[in-house]
């Protein structure tokens, strides 16, 4: 009787430090991002280009696909998890209808109809966004992107109005609490900004592509549209693509092959 | 002097409490200890230029890294640094509490960077902002 209690005792006390350590984190609980910070010497072999492009090899893309690229993306880039009229979104997933509303396919193959389509900022070359914002918060790059100062942006919403494409969320509340899968090397945004995709910008900078067309295992080209030889433009040579709404004229950058 | 009475003892007590603020601090040395960074020697200019000028430094570099894309910055030594404030600035000085805040709050500025950017770069949750607005 007199051993098992001690016995008793001794395990409980393990089990205790035990829990108590894992706990202080030197156990088990790791960093979120295990990722090392890039140094100065990284940025110098930042990838550039005239005219920044991708290719969407839709048939490849099914939903659970599309939700691997989002869940990387917005763990990426700290985009906070809400679900309704409040959500935020950079990448994300729709039918054929939804994302092509202008195409009018009557009699569209089964296929595509049921297909679910991967959708993001456009990039466009004219960017309505860009026109309309008035602190040129949304301003674009001589490669082409199309990103975002949320240092200026005051949170008018006039982007949101001008995108013909849905690309752009506001932030009603604070983002902070909404956030899965932190990465502490990107920073969140605030109250009262709006967010869109930037092609990664961040990781073109030191020489990395975009994180959704490494999460898509092919089924996104990234690539320079000026450059004959890019793999994006290889794409386009090979195959039929169309763009979302071409009618608004603001000429998309993310072309999707059918 | 209508109420000449009244007005002059009342000017004398106005600028005597005016004036009293400079007189008492006169003499008194004007310090905020900073928990400074341990395994550092240097910041990425003197002290002095950082103590003045890291405002100024903060705002160039977020106008050049978002809006121009140049991301390296180059200091008076030629050393190369990232221009960012979570993974440069704060991977040295870790204690937000302990270094950016003892000084802002004496001296009370109320930057919203934290609002976005991250206390350090190996946090491991994110932190909403103070209710307060901070």
């Amino acid at each position: 009787m007199k051993s098992s209690r001690r016995a008793f005792l001794k395990l409980a006390a393990i089990t205790a430090l035990g829990v108590g350590a894992g706990r202080l984190g030197f156990l088990g609980d790791s960093p979120a991002l295990a990722e090392a910070l890039p140094s100065a010497a990284d940025y110098a072999s930042g990838i550039k280009a005239k005219h920044w492009g991708m290719a969407v090899f839709s048939k490849k893309f099914t939903p659970e696909l599309i939700a691997t690229c989002r869940a990387a993306c917005h763990g990426e880039h700290n985009v906070p998890d809400i679900s309704g009229k409040k959500e935020v979104k950079w990448f994300w997933g729709a039918s054929f209808a939804e994302a092509f509303p202008t195409e009018h396919g009557e009699y569209v193959s089964d296929d595509v109809k049921n297909r679910q389509f991967p959708l993001l900022c456009n990039q466009c070359e004219s960017p309505m966004c860009v026109r309309v914002c008035p602190t040129q918060a949304t301003f674009q790059r001589p490669d082409g992107i199309v990103m975002m100062d949320y240092h200026r942006c005051i949170g008018c919403r006039y982007c949101m109005a001008g995108c013909p494409f849905g690309a752009r969320s506001f932030n009603f509340q604070d983002p902070r609490p909404f956030i899965k899968g932190f990465n502490p090397h990107y920073p969140t945004r605030t109250r009262g900004v709006v967010e869109k995709c930037d092609f990664c910008a961040e990781r073109l900078a030191v020489g990395k592509l975009p994180i959704c067309v490494e999460a898509s295992g092919g089924a996104l080209v990234f690539g320079d549209l000026a450059d004959a030889d890019s793999p994006v433009r290889k794409a386009l040579r090979d195959n039929f693509a169309i763009r979302r709404n071409p009618d608004a004229g603001t000429s998309p950058s993310v072309y999707y092959i059918l | 002097m209508f109420n000449a009475k009244y007005i002059i003892p009342g000017l004398c007590l106005f600028l005597v409490l005016m004036f009293l603020p400079t007189f008492v601090g006169r003499g008194r040395p004007y310090e905020v200890k900073l928990e400074l960074p341990k395994d550092q020697k240097a910041c990425i200019e003197d002290t002095q230029v950082m103590r003045d000028k890291h405002m100024q430094i903060l705002n160039e570099w977020r106008t050049e890294a978002v809006r121009d894309g140049n991301r390296i910055y180059t200091n008076a030594k030629g050393q190369k640094f990232v221009k960012s404030l979570t993974n440069t600035c704060m991977g040295c000085h870790t204690n937000k509490a302990a270094f950016c805040d003892r000084c802002h709050n004496t001296v009370g500025v109320n930057p919203y960077c934290w609002d976005c950017h991250n206390l350090t770069p190996t946090q491991k949750t994110p932190i909403p902002p103070a209710p307060d607005g901070e």
